[in-house]
Formats: structure tokens, sequence, C-alpha cells
């Protein structure tokens, strides 16, 4: 579905070289929910901005279902981790969704339908008239998926999409995000730094080295499919496979300290 | 209700105090170049509630209008298209430096050779001296469009005409209505003065002759008018400021916890 080859990307500027990300290959096979977790600075943004076609790699390729990503392609939506700039402050709750749906030509019936669909689907059934800075942060990245799933993508990928929410509002929305990919049936990559948060919500975790980044370990999260914040958390597996990512996450911060 | 009232009288107390010392201060004046503020007030309907509102003040307040108008349009759209290719900003900005320091009433003389003595220098006058703060902030606003909002629609194919309109436009528009309130103000004077060369109708040809007459309490009335139509203008630039920017002072004042 979606794959990224030998993707390679450098920063060249003002006499400074960084080399953000060093060889990465991986695929995200249709309909599954994969977590790309590494140490801060490892170019998670990076590779997320590749994939989406907003960034040009210096050498490699993302394709998404056979076709080379060169710029943002057809169905595919992100989430971006800055809901409150991610957000059009002078449009309502409705249009926000709506806007997306109107830019690609969807009959008007249509629209209304997807747009009350995805708002009630992420709690926000009452909130349509409402502008997004009258919302708290928690309940406008709500918006943000609301936009996303109306969209009908068949990829969606999330950049750290709760890392500047508190942490009760984000269980909610992980169980939410969980809710969405089950729900809607749509291919999931989700970047965050958060191991717990990673191993909580994947299939499969994929982790990876400090820069320039490699993939360390692709691991398959056999958790079953039915969560909750309570009993996963507490299940012993669950403490096995975070204590697993956890050490190989140390592993990649140190060498990236030493070389 | 007793907000808007409070901030009614806070608005008009210290122009009641001021017209007040006037009024007493001037009141038993007989300088011949300070009238009583009462005789002023006093020849005040019989000199604007007369013919003048339809021979001076309205052709003053069209030529302000269409002025305005014309600048903000093309002010917006010079901006536009300015502030968001880096080749055209490149290639004008010296010259638009060049051409902004060029105080507007020296273009008088230049403006009667090309356009005559007509509406038409008049309105030239107007637009050239708008122009510019609406240009420059537009420009500026352009620039400052939020990178996640233009990711955003690059991501969901937003594009052409309803990306300029959603983004781009909007996003400046905070900007642009700095640029408009400041063309406005620079607008009324170059209203007067394009009406103080050659001129046979409008409110600073009104006073200029009303000076050359030496009809005093006149002139005087004539000056407390611009003064009064600036305020209403300024009124209305806030009324409409607040339908359009009714979601830049709400997001300003902060998110809402609920």
């Amino acid at each position: 579905m979606l794959a990224v080859e030998e993707l390679h990307k450098v920063y060249d500027g003002r006499g400074r070289r960084v080399e953000a990300i060093g060889d990465l290959t991986f695929e995200v096979e249709a309909g599954s929910f994969v977590c790309v977790v590494g140490p801060s600075g490892c170019g998670k943004t990076t590779l997320l901005r590749c994939c989406a076609g907003l960034l040009a790699p210096t050498s490699g390729t993302v394709t998404l279902s056979g076709a080379p990503v060169t710029g943002p392609p057809e169905g595919l939506a992100v989430v971006f981790q800055e809901y409150g700039r991610s957000l059009f402050p002078w449009l309502r709750v409705a249009d926000n969704v709506d806007l997306p749906l109107r830019a690609a030509g969807v009959a008007k019936a249509t629209r209304r339908e997807l747009v009350g669909e995805a708002l009630g689907a992420v709690g926000l059934a009452d909130a349509h008239r409402a502008y997004p800075w009258q919302l708290s942060g928690g309940m406008q990245q709500r918006v943000a998926i609301a936009r996303a799933i109306a969209y009908q993508p068949r990829v969606l990928l999330l950049d750290e999409p709760f890392a500047a929410v508190d942490a009760q509002t984000r269980a909610d929305l992980e169980d939410l995000i969980r809710d969405v990919w089950r729900r809607f049936g749509m291919t999931l990559l989700f970047v965050t730094h958060d191991i717990d948060e990673a191993v909580y919500l994947g299939q499969r975790v994929i982790m990876l080295t400090s820069s320039p980044t490699r993939v360390a370990e692709d691991l398959p999260i056999d958790l079953p499919d039915e969560r909750d914040q309570l009993t996963t958390r507490g299940d012993p597996r669950f403490a096995e496979l975070r204590g697993r990512v956890y050490a190989q996450i140390q592993k990649a911060k140190l060498e990236g300290r030493t070389t | 209700m007793s907000g808007i009232l409070a901030r009614v009288g806070y608005a008009l107390a210290l122009p009641v105090v001021l017209v007040a010392v006037w009024w007493f201060a001037s009141a038993g004046s007989t300088d011949f170049y300070f009238p009583p503020l009462s005789r002023i007030v006093a020849v005040f309907p019989d000199t604007w509630l007369s013919s003048r509102l339809a021979d001076d003040v309205l052709p003053s307040l069209t030529r302000l209008g269409i002025g305005y108008g014309v600048a903000l349009l093309a002010g917006v759209a010079l901006g536009l298209a300015i502030g968001s290719n880096r080749v055209v900003a490149a290639v004008t900005e010296p010259l638009l430096e060049f051409l902004r320091a060029i105080p507007p009433p020296v273009l008088v003389p230049i403006l009667i050779l090309v356009a005559g003595i007509g509406d038409t220098m008049k309105v030239l006058v107007i637009v050239s001296g708008c122009l510019w703060p609406v240009l420059l902030n537009t420009v500026d606003g352009v620039r400052a469009v939020d990178p996640v909002l233009a990711d955003t629609c690059r991501t969901y194919r937003v594009r052409g005409g309803r990306r300029w309109w959603h983004l781009v436009i909007r996003s400046a528009s905070p900007r642009i209505v700095t640029g408009a309130r400041q063309a406005l103000s620079v607008g009324i004077i170059l209203m007067v003065i394009s009406e103080m060369f050659a001129a046979s109708s409008g409110l600073g040809y009104a006073v200029i002759q009303f000076k050359d007459g030496f009809r005093i309490p006149q002139m005087w009335s004539g000056v407390i008018l611009l003064g009064l139509l600036g305020v209403l203008l300024s009124v209305l630039f806030r009324i409409v400021e607040h339908r359009v920017l009714g979601w830049y002072h709400g997001s300003r004042d902060g998110p809402r916890e609920r």
C-alpha cells in the first residue's frame, strides 16, 4: 500500500549539512495500523512529510498503491501535531471539515452527510456552528480528525497528533483513533515519540534510530484487537512489548551519542 | 446594555469636557479669528445643511469613496501578487520603496498636468496616498500565512480560487484591515488637500473660500464638520471590521476551557 524505499533526506543550509534520514525502507500494508516511534529529533516529521508528498526526498522513493509520491497524492490525509494551526480560524467547525470536500467537488447533499457522520464519529455532533478557537485543544484535534475522516482517505498520516494535549484527553483520543480505524478501515501511519502510545495503538511498531535515521526494529504487536486503557495496559504482554521498544530506543539514543 | 451605555459614556466624556471648556472660554471672545463657539455652532446649519450638502459635501465624499475603493482593490491585488511571488517582489520592491516615499501632495501639480483639474485628478491624489498602507500591509499579511495551514491546503488539495480566498486572503485579512484603517485617515487628508488646488467644489474648497472671504465662523464650522466626518467614518469602519474580523478578535481573546 504505502512503500518507503531507501529513503534518504539531507538538509543543506548555510554551510550546515544535516542528514535527517539515512536510509529507510519499510512497507505499510493496506488497512493496517502502523506506529513509527523514535528518539526525539530522529527525523520522524521529515519521514511523514516525505510520505505526504509535502517534502521531496534527497534520494529514494515513496510509493502509494504503486504510484510514486511526488506531491500530495489523492486519497491521503494528514493530521498535524499543531491542531491550533491546521484548522482555519475563520471557518466554523463544519466548514473546516467541509472545505476539502468542496475542493474535491463532492455534491452538496453527500458533503452534508459526510460532515455530519465525521463530526458524530469524533463526538462533536453539537459543535457544527462553533469556531475552532472556541473549543479546547483536545476538541480542536477531534475536528482535525473529523476533517480527515470526512475526506475518506485510503491512507491517514498522523504526526504526533496528541503530543500537545493533556494525559486524560490523550487517552480518550487514542481510543477514538482506534475506533475510527476499525470503523472506516483506512491505512494508518502514526508517528509518535511516546512508546506506550505506539504499543497501545499499533499492529506494528517501527522503531527508528537517531539521525541519520534507519529502521532499528520492526516489531509486530500481538495484543488482542479489542484494546482498552485499563486491561491492555495491564496486560503482561503489553509490559513486555513496551520494555522491548524502550530498550531499543535507549540503545538508539546511546548509539546516536557515540557516533 | 449597561455595558454599551458605559462605553458610550467613557467615549464622550472627554470631548464633552473639551467642548464645554471651548464654549465658555470663547464665550466673550471679540477676537476676529477666534469667534465664540456659540457663533460657530449658530452658523453651522445654514452653512452646511443647505445647498452645500449637495454641492460640496457629497462631491468630496464621492471622490473619497471612489479613490479609497480603487486604492483598496489595487492595493490588495498588487499585495497578493507581490507577497506570494518572490520574483515579483524582488523586481518591484525597490520601485515601491521609491514611490511610497513621495508625499502625495507633491504629485498634485504633476497629476494636474496629466489628468487636468477635474475629479480624476482629485481621485488619483487620494489613490496615490491610500494605496501604500494597503499594499504594504497586504504583502506582509500574505507572507505571514501559517506554514501548517498552507500544508493543510496542499494535502487536502485545496487549490486555485478556493486557496486564494480561504488561505491567503483570509490569513492576510487582519493586516489588510490595518492597512485599510491607515489608508482611511490618509484618504480624508488627501481629499481636503486635493480640493485646495484648482477646485470648484468640495469641503477643502469651501473651507479655503471661507478663509479667503474672511467668513471666519463658517471656516471654523467647516473644520468641525471635517472632524465629525472623520469620526463618523471611523465608526463605520469599526462596524465593518467587527464583521470581517470577528474570528480574529475572538481567537485572540484565547480559547475557552470547556
